[in-house]
């Protein structure tokens, strides 16, 4: 059984990533997810664990994940904005946790953007 | 929606917007009273009288991208579908509470679900509220409280992944001791 105390640890391991994090602005990529209710009953719940899970995985520190409302354009749901350092912002539609871990690979690390999961692949 | 774990992800973040600092969400399931009840909390800004009146309409909403709101309705409808009972109350300056209630062995109940990522999925989305999550059944009840987690971390943030991924773990396996979560 997990005990609170175990946080003790977790802590003494952080301390000094935390800093190093914050020294890393200009590298910063945002995960920027849609949690309205809209995003949450098409599934968006899951794609934000997914994404926090790869972020712990993989260790990650330049990635910033946060949620937003509702983007408006619901019908895609759920939403996905990539933001990566040079200010290039990317929408992802109809994501789950298999798209995810493309994105988390081709996207983030590689800085290749997966066209095929992207507003523009859908509209045409 | 497919849970009601996804339900009150949903109607909390209704708490968040509202600038809470406080909220306290409470399960109770009992198999011998044939009952689940969920209460959300907040001490948030809360509604007039008007809003509170409407908040139940679908053509209500406080966004801006478009005219409907529906977390507060789905709620309402997945409680009453069950023959269970909803309610909301509200004091500007206050805070708000919605209160939900189902038959637990009525065949349109929705699960329970992953209430672990529920949890996860809000703390991660604002780290400074204090939330407080109750869960009970009839073998025991469980409950997290983020002040106790900010006492043994310090000044490391609830939202490092690797708290999250810790606090989701410590979520699931204590509701797995008493059985909670699973209906």
């Amino acid at each position: 059984m997990k005990s609170l105390a175990e946080l003790q640890a977790i802590k003494e391991k952080m301390q000094n990533k935390v800093n190093l994090r914050a020294s890393e602005d200009d590298n910063t990529v945002r995960v920027v997810v849609g949690m309205a209710t809209c995003g949450i009953a098409a599934g968006a719940r899951p794609v934000l664990n997914a994404f926090l899970k790869e972020i712990e995985d993989r260790h990650l520190g330049n990635v910033i994940c946060t949620q937003t409302g509702c983007i408006g354009i619901c019908q895609y749901e759920p939403v996905v904005e990539v933001i990566t350092p040079d200010g290039t912002k990317t929408t992802y539609v109809k994501m789950n946790e298999d798209k995810v871990a493309k994105v988390v690979t081709e996207h983030i690390v590689n800085n290749k953007v997966v066209q095929d999961f992207t507003i523009g692949a859908y509209q045409k | 929606m497919k849970e009601l774990s996804l339900n009150i992800l949903d109607i909390t973040y209704n708490s968040i917007k509202a600038n809470a600092e406080k909220i306290e969400i409470s399960i109770s399931e009992s198999i011998s009273a044939n009952l689940i009840q969920i209460e959300i909390k907040d001490n948030g800004h809360g509604m007039d009288h008007e809003l509170l009146e409407k908040v139940t309409d679908p053509f209500v909403t406080t966004r801006t991208t478009r005219k409907v709101g529906l977390g507060i309705p789905l709620f309402k409808q997945s409680a009453e579908d069950t023959d269970g009972k909803f309610s909301i109350s509200s004091k500007i300056g206050e805070g708000t509470a919605v209160y939900a209630s189902f038959r637990l062995d009525h065949l349109d109940r929705a699960p329970i679900g992953d209430i672990s990522s529920t949890m996860v999925s809000l703390i991660q989305a604002n780290d400074q509220i204090h939330f407080i999550y109750r869960h009970s059944t009839d073998s025991g009840e469980f409950v997290l409280d983020t002040d106790d987690l900010h006492a043994q971390l310090g000044d490391v943030p609830l939202s490092e992944p690797a708290v999250l991924s810790w606090i989701g773990e410590y979520i699931k396996e204590n509701l797995e001791d008493i059985q909670g979560g699973k209906i």
